[in-house]
């Protein structure tokens, strides 16, 4: 495999007495679409929110980009990063959340706008351009000067998902983005994840949204119980499952 | 109650094409005709109307005829020079008490949320201990603050130090006044920003984190104008709380408004006269306060409905 853009070794996290990741390794390669599935509870979500150190590892290490995320290695050691350097590595990262978490009191274009002017500083009238096509590319220009609360579910995450590319990441996080819509929403959200996946943008999509894993993963990693239970191309690991879990589980959601 | 009507026109009437053969009998079955909504009658409220216009005719009819009121002194007094001053003291004890207790208030809140626990323990114990002494007693604490430290030096803690002061110098009775009122204040304030921070959904300050906004980013511009929307109703509370508040400090012999008209009735002894000219003016003050709430209440409900 060529240089991996996201780069995970032997990552281990509990909470309490929970061991949630029992040590996992990705790799995704740059301008790769790698889909997780798995069980709930299976750590998947814990391990997407460990790319951008929103959940801190306990042991093992994140790369991104070549860049350790949330530490800076001295020897053998690793010192976590001040709040200030965390904070501009996840410029580098979009995040996609469930439950859109956009801002409700900001219209869609504030909320687009926000991160590149106040975390990355770039010039206003550059970014109010960038946004505005952005909103385009999601087919929401019309919606430009509305709050949250006036759109629906699918328009709602579709404007985060603006607000996450307009910090031109390096690679977007996605956790379960479907999850929280009506069934009749969700086409029009995973169309826009298949643009963007077709553009070349490297991506990491925590989903059960199987259909979607087939047409567009170039990597699909079953995880259960805290461990990578096998990957591959999606064909190999949906149609001809190696293992005992990940059968029982496609025969479940399939 | 409408719907199987609805239904039965959008079956029965396309056929026929015509809205005037609707309620004529086709076929030997009665067309049921468009129905009319008839609202409820309320005649318990009318009556229950009717008693309180009475008694609001009576309130008035006894304000008005008792000369007992003094009607023409509360005018005569209303805009008196030393009322006045003292409306104008009042206020500025308001201004600056809720301003020293938002202020302070704001940061005991965040000091109470931090993850480091001495500041977050002494962020608790200031608010347990300024909310339980009266507001009376602390006040005539720091107006008597000098009987405990007569003097106080500025300089580096345990150190030298590189000047001093009077006590009776530093605080008088006004600035006593202040800070008894501020720091009583900010026990509460501290109280409503805290949750109005709680307030808030934890996914905001998390997705504002994994946008990468600066920490005072997050807390000023995405935080604290969503906990906004329930800190206004519970400050709004506060501030005219303390505008009536003030009065207490009349026992430190200081002019604001309960004080000042004291003093006018025990030389001329119109009693209810210049209690009435307080009750007007607190009650024009908390009025304007209330309009003013609304307006901002209003800003920060940009985006909800």
């Amino acid at each position: 495999m060529s240089t991996a853009m996201v780069d995970l070794k032997d990552v281990h996290k509990s909470f309490g007495s929970l061991e949630v990741l029992r040590g996992v390794d990705l790799r995704v390669a740059q301008g790769e679409v790698t889909v997780i599935l798995g069980p709930s509870g299976s750590g998947k979500s814990t391990l997407l929110r460990t790319v951008n150190h929103l959940e801190k590892v306990d042991s093992g290490s994140v790369r991104v980009d070549g860049e350790l995320v949330g530490y800076r290695q001295s020897g053998d050691r690793l010192y976590e990063l001040r709040e200030r350097e965390i904070l501009r590595q996840r410029t580098k990262i979009g995040f996609v959340f469930q439950s859109f978490n956009l801002f409700p009191h900001l219209t869609s274009l504030e909320n687009v706008v926000e991160a590149p002017l106040s975390a990355q500083r770039r010039p206003k009238a550059e970014v109010r351009e960038l946004a505005l096509r952005l909103l385009d590319r999601v087919g929401l220009s019309d919606k430009r000067d509305a709050y949250p609360g006036q759109l629906s579910g699918g328009q709602q995450q579709r404007v985060a998902i603006a607000r996450a590319l307009a910090l031109e990441p390096k690679v977007i996080l996605f956790d379960e983005p479907t999850s929280a819509l009506d069934p009749e929403l969700v086409g029009e959200v995973l169309d826009v994840v298949k643009d963007l996946a077709r553009s070349g943008t490297t991506m990491i999509v925590v989903t059960h949204e199987i259909g979607f894993a087939r047409e567009v993963a170039d990597t699909v990693v079953f995880m259960d119980d805290g461990r990578v239970v096998e990957q591959g191309p999606p064909a190999q690991v949906l149609d001809t499952p190696r293992h005992e879990r990940t059968r029982a589980f496609l025969s479940k959601v399939l | 109650m409408s719907r199987p009507a609805v239904e039965a026109r959008g079956t029965r009437q396309e056929p026929l094409g015509n809205a005037e053969d609707l309620s004529e009998p086709a076929d030997g079955v009665t067309q049921p005709p468009t129905l009319k909504v008839v609202t409820t009658k309320h005649p318990g409220r009318w009556v229950a109307a009717a008693g309180v216009g009475v008694l609001l005719a009576m309130a008035a009819s006894a304000l008005i005829t008792n000369p007992a009121w003094d009607w023409n002194v509360v005018g005569e007094y209303l805009f008196a020079p030393s009322v006045l001053r003292a409306v104008v003291f009042t206020l500025q004890l308001t201004v600056l008490g809720i301003g020293i207790g938002f202020l302070l208030g704001t940061v005991l809140a965040i000091m109470r949320l931090s993850r480091n626990p001495l500041l977050s323990s002494v962020a608790w114990g200031y608010v347990a201990l300024f909310r339980s002494i009266p507001l009376i007693l602390q006040l005539l604490f720091w107006y008597n603050l000098a009987l405990l430290y007569q003097r106080i030096s500025f300089g580096i803690p345990f150190g030298p130090s590189f000047f001093d002061i009077g006590t009776m110098d530093l605080i008088s009775p006004v600035t006593a006044a202040v800070l008894g009122l501020g720091l009583h204040q900010a026990a509460y304030c501290s109280e409503i920003v805290r949750a109005g921070l709680l307030s808030v959904d934890s996914g905001q300050r998390e997705a504002a984190a994994a946008l990468g906004i600066p920490w005072r980013r997050q807390l000023f511009k995405i935080v604290l104008p969503q906990a906004m929307r329930s800190i206004v109703p519970t400050a709004g509370n506060e501030i005219i709380g303390l505008v009536k508040g003030t009065s207490v400090v009349y026992i430190m012999a200081l002019p604001e408004l309960f004080y000042q008209i004291q003093v006018i009735y025990s030389r001329n002894g119109r009693v209810i006269a210049l209690l009435l000219v307080a009750t007007v003016w607190y009650l024009v003050i908390t009025s304007v306060l209330s309009i003013a709430q609304y307006y901002v209440e209003r800003h920060y409900a940009k985006g909800r409905k």
